[in-house]
């Protein structure tokens, strides 16, 4: 019944949003595109220059460049995995009959209403600090040695807390699936003598699956730009072990205030973002029909 | 018209004349660390003195109010009254007419008062263009009492060699006691404010007079290789995370023989609330290699300068000249104590005895500070000028950069080699970039 | 379902959740123990029972009042989320229930503006603001916040809105509903969930917003993560202060997030749950 009229309508009502994202993306972006093109330095901007393609390709031949990308995909992936993970077991256990089961959801979301910089505050001085941290109290009262966490695992470490954050979110998403699955078919399977694990392969995952597809497009998104966490605790280090794409714009852009430089890293990094947003809806877009 | 109308018509026409005198609002930057937040507290003073200057902060982290403020100045944003800004920032920004010039402070300002190697450093071409708030050098602060223990003393110009003796003798690991505590943490005001003053004492530079950097010199070599081998047989486990706010708690709880750092430490590990060792300190100037007449030549001010972008600069700079003065310094010590006076930047203050009997520091603080030359940083040829930097725009970026580096050999992932040739590309690589090497 | 469960299975799945439940809440649990330690307290080791002193928090407050960080972070996260949906709402409407052959399209195209990263385009946003004297109000943080949550924002509301199934609007307009009876009696109670949960989400994320934020202000339109950035001081660890600040900056946040955690969990499937 999609009369002219409801289509005209339904025009204008899409309009203000495309509109608005539409300036909010060319007008920056282009000047973005047009910075990177200039030698342009913040603390020296009277010697400021064409620089035709001279900052893309510094920017790529970075010597921390490829580091920074193999770190990205190891932080996203990493994190995707643990969130991905332990969402669906930590799902399947509150979603069991247990005593306080508000109470447990509740403290299951929590990390999710932490602002990133204090997430990573907290973990770094209080959770994983070599002399004064709980892992060292706790490594010390077995009588090992503490781990120096951010200096030995540093991307380890910032995968930890960065899926520390986002682990409520997969949890709340794959238990609302999970509550959806029909009770009867599980019962019948329980009755049909499958293992749990089988009934767990077989019907509790592909139910999931959409979920699933949901929580990885969404936590992508986000954690490409990741940076705050890294900021806080390693700064990227030691050396650049814990180096993300955005943190190398960060780094350029606010430690070298080389605006040309962060222009075209930044154009590089929404090209590579386009090109995993393009694979991954050809992967996993199917399932959001 | 009725009395209350009439004292109300009053009351409107007294606010109205007013207005205009009292729009005037200072938006002062400052970092958050302990004399500044003290200032904030202790500015009714001033306010009474100036009824139409209304103060506004904001108080942020080094890092992220350097990155906001030079923001705002590079865009000419106007969005600030007062920085609080370092002796980094000032010959540059200085140059770059970011700042205004303070040369007609009031005449009871005494600017002849302040230590000559402070005010030299925050002038270009003789002109001031910051005041100093508090000043730091940088010296070796070491507890007497396990140095007795340990059979080794410290002069009062150790050489590096005192130093390497006397950690090693001071360490027990076991005891949970490390001989020496330095700064590992990446950054290029972290670890790399302190390896390039040892550096220079070792009679290493940044750069040759081409701007070539020099870390394949035997000089770099020599330094880092024996900063690794202290840090490693002697330093506490986890160094590479150390910055100052670690290695201050660590030998506040006793657990530092040694720590080389800068003087304003000296203050809180001689504060007998939060100190354990407060009295079993010894002071000594920075060390230097055998034969190598230098002492690093640390020297850093936090300082107060006024943006050319404010519109509101004379009220500005009546400020900077109050929060600076020796007003300001009797007024803390009358309500903190003389202990907790702004140090290192007014000569008055060292030869006051008060000072000198509440702070045992003092004497050292002041040879320390004497002493840094910030013109000439190394005993060979330089270009540049700084003492534990490297006063160039590009230092930010190139000192974290090699920062990382050294972090990553301390802890353990890379050799000092690979290290210090890591360094030499990448800077050689920004060096180029921007234009320093043709 | 009336599965019986032993009551020994149940005791063993409560107690297998709540040691998972407390571990995951454990950092924000011993921040909040910390932030009643005295700073001597803080780092002298693991302990979980604090001298409940007020000092740190009497400190922070002394040095930083925070109502008005407070004030401007509820300003912030709620007008740019409201002005979100009011823009939303109806591009959302109208991609679920008028789809084209391009909606899928630019939808994608809305998430991926999402990827610029931030931090490269801070100078022209920056200068942008210095010329439209956007600088520092809170006008301007809710304009920019509004626009960086929109395409999550118009995303979540399409996959809500195209679980209303058409046929009972249809069927509405068999039995003569008025367009306007239409809106109120039977579309309105079937987004009220998903829009709830949006606004929540969106709540939530700009609360947590912390680059422009502190990027774009200096005194009077900072919001909560500046006050948290002046707390990590450089002069010593005051981990108590700084467990004080933080407990400050999140516990409104939370507190909203925990009575309203339902809200939230209905609508909050992305279109996952079919």
């Amino acid at each position: 019944m999609a009369t002219r009229q409801t289509q005209s309508l339904a025009k204008l009502m899409r309009a203000p949003a495309i509109i608005l994202l539409l300036i909010w993306m060319i007008v920056p972006l282009g000047m973005t595109l047009y910075y990177s093109f200039l030698n342009y330095n913040l603390l020296n901007p009277a010697s400021t220059s064409w620089a035709g393609f001279f900052n893309y390709k510094y920017f790529y031949t970075d010597p921390a460049f490829w580091e920074s990308i193999w770190n990205t995909l190891v932080l996203v992936l990493g994190v995707l995995l643990i969130t991905v993970v332990g969402g669906i077991l930590i799902a399947i256990l509150i979603d069991k009959p247990i005593f306080g089961q508000g109470i447990v959801r509740i403290l299951v979301i929590s990390p999710f209403f932490v602002m990133p910089p204090v997430a990573a505050l907290i973990w770094k001085n209080m959770i994983m600090h070599p002399s004064y941290g709980v892992f060292a109290d706790i490594a010390k009262f077995f009588g090992m040695q503490p781990v120096d966490w951010f200096a030995q695992y540093p991307l380890f470490s910032i995968i930890l807390i960065v899926a520390w954050q986002w682990l409520p979110f997969a949890t709340l998403i794959l238990l609302t699936a999970l509550q959806s699955l029909d009770g009867e078919q599980m019962e019948a399977a329980e009755m049909d003598g499958a293992p749990a694990l089988q009934r767990f392969i077989y019907l509790t995952l592909p139910h999931m699956a959409r979920a699933i597809t949901v929580v990885v497009l969404i936590q992508t998104i986000f954690l490409l730009g990741v940076y705050a966490e890294i900021l806080v605790t390693t700064n990227g280090g030691p050396g650049n072990a814990s180096t993300n794409l955005t943190y190398l714009i960060y780094r350029a852009a606010r430690l070298n205030f080389d605006i040309g430089g962060a222009a075209a890293g930044g154009i590089i990094a929404v090209v590579l973002a386009n090109i995993v947003a393009f694979f991954l809806m050809r992967a996993v877009g199917k399932n959001l029909d | 018209m009725t009395r209350s109308m009439r004292a109300l018509a009053g009351a409107c026409a007294v606010i109205a004349l007013a207005a205009p005198a009292m729009a005037e609002t200072l938006t002062i930057a400052t970092v958050n660390n302990g004399d500044m937040i003290r200032m904030q507290k202790m500015t009714q003073p001033f306010t009474d003195a100036n009824p139409d200057i209304q103060l506004e902060w904001v108080t942020l982290e080094e890092n992220i109010l350097r990155e906001r403020v030079t923001t705002d100045i590079a865009t000419k944003g106007g969005q600030y009254d007062v920085l609080t800004i370092g002796t980094y920032e000032v010959p540059i920004w200085a140059k770059q007419e970011w700042l205004t010039p303070l040369s007609d402070l009031p005449a009871d300002y005494d600017a002849d008062d302040l230590i000559p190697a402070v005010r030299g450093a925050l002038s270009v071409d003789d002109t001031l263009y910051a005041v100093p708030f508090y000043a730091e050098s940088a010296m070796v602060m070491y507890r007497k009492d396990l140095a007795e223990a340990a059979g080794v003393t410290i002069p009062d110009s150790p050489t590096w060699t005192d130093i390497k003796a006397a950690a090693e003798a001071m360490t027990n690991k076991d005891g949970e006691v490390y001989g020496i505590c330095l700064r590992g943490k990446p950054g290029w005001g972290e670890n790399m404010a302190f390896m390039t003053a040892m550096a220079n004492s070792y009679g290493a530079r940044w750069f040759d007079m081409d701007w070539k950097p020099q870390f394949d010199s035997a000089e770099w070599k020599e330094a880092l290789t024996d900063y690794l081998a202290m840090m490693t047989n002697y330093g506490p486990p986890g160094a590479s995370s150390n910055g100052f706010n670690e290695n201050l708690s660590l030998f506040q709880q006793g657990k530092c023989g040694i720590w080389i750092d800068a003087t304003v430490a000296a203050s809180f590990v001689t504060d007998p609330e939060n100190s354990t060792v407060a009295d079993k300190v010894g002071f000594a100037q920075f060390p230097n290699k055998d034969g190598v007449d230098n002492h690093g030549n640390w020297l850093w001010a936090w300082s107060l300068a006024v943006p050319a972008s404010s519109d509101a600069q004379d009220s500005a700079k009546k400020f900077v000249a109050w929060a600076t003065s020796k007003a300001y310094t009797e007024q803390v010590a009358a309500a903190d104590g003389w202990r907790a006076a702004p140090p290192g930047t007014r000569t008055s203050l060292y030869e006051n005895a008060d000072y000198q009997a509440a702070a045992p520091f003092a004497a050292m603080t002041l040879t320390s500070i004497d002493g840094a030359n910030t013109q000439k940083s190394s005993v060979q040829d330089i270009p540049y000028t700084g003492g534990q930097f490297v006063a160039i725009p590009e230092f930010q970026g190139i000192g974290t950069a090699v920062g990382q580096q050294f972090a990553a050999a301390l802890a353990g992932q890379m050799s000092g080699d690979d290290a210090l040739n890591a360094a030499q590309s990448n800077v050689t690589r920004e060096m180029t970039r921007a234009g320093y090497i043709k | 379902m009336a599965r019986a469960v032993s009551r020994n299975t149940r005791i063993g799945w409560t107690i297998a959740a709540w040691f998972v439940a407390l571990l995951i809440f454990f950092p924000i649990l011993y921040a909040i123990i910390t932030s009643f330690k005295t700073e001597q307290e803080a780092i002298a080791g693991f302990d979980l029972i604090p001298s409940f002193t007020l000092e740190s928090y009497r400190e922070v407050q002394s040095q930083f009042n925070y109502f008005r960080p407070f004030m401007n972070s509820v300003v912030i996260a709620l007008g740019s989320t409201v002005l979100a949906l009011i823009v939303a709402v109806p591009a959302a409407w109208a991609m679920a229930f008028s789809p084209t052959k391009r909606t899928k399209d630019i939808l994608m195209w809305m998430l991926s503006t999402k990827m610029m990263p931030a931090v490269a385009v801070l100078v022209p946003i920056y200068l942008i603001f210095l010329k439209t004297g956007l600088m520092d109000t809170r006008i301007g943080l809710v304009l920019v916040l509004m626009l960086m949550n929109l395409p999550i924002v118009v995303w979540m509301l399409y996959t809500y809105f195209r679980e209303i199934p058409g046929e009972i609007l249809e069927a509405a307009r068999m039995d003569g509903a008025t367009l306007g009876q239409e809106i109120v009696h039977v579309l309105t109670p079937m987004a009220v969930p998903g829009i709830a949960s949006t606004l929540l989400l969106n709540v939530i994320l700009a609360w947590n917003e912390s680059f422009w934020t502190i990027q774009l202000t200096t005194t009077n339109a900072a919001p909560l993560s500046a006050f948290i950035a002046s707390f990590s001081s450089p002069q010593g660890l005051f981990w108590a202060k700084l467990s004080a600040a933080s407990v400050m900056a999140i516990a409104p946040i939370l507190i909203m997030g925990w009575f309203s955690q339902k809200q939230l969990v209905r609508g909050l499937t992305f279109g996952a749950v079919k």
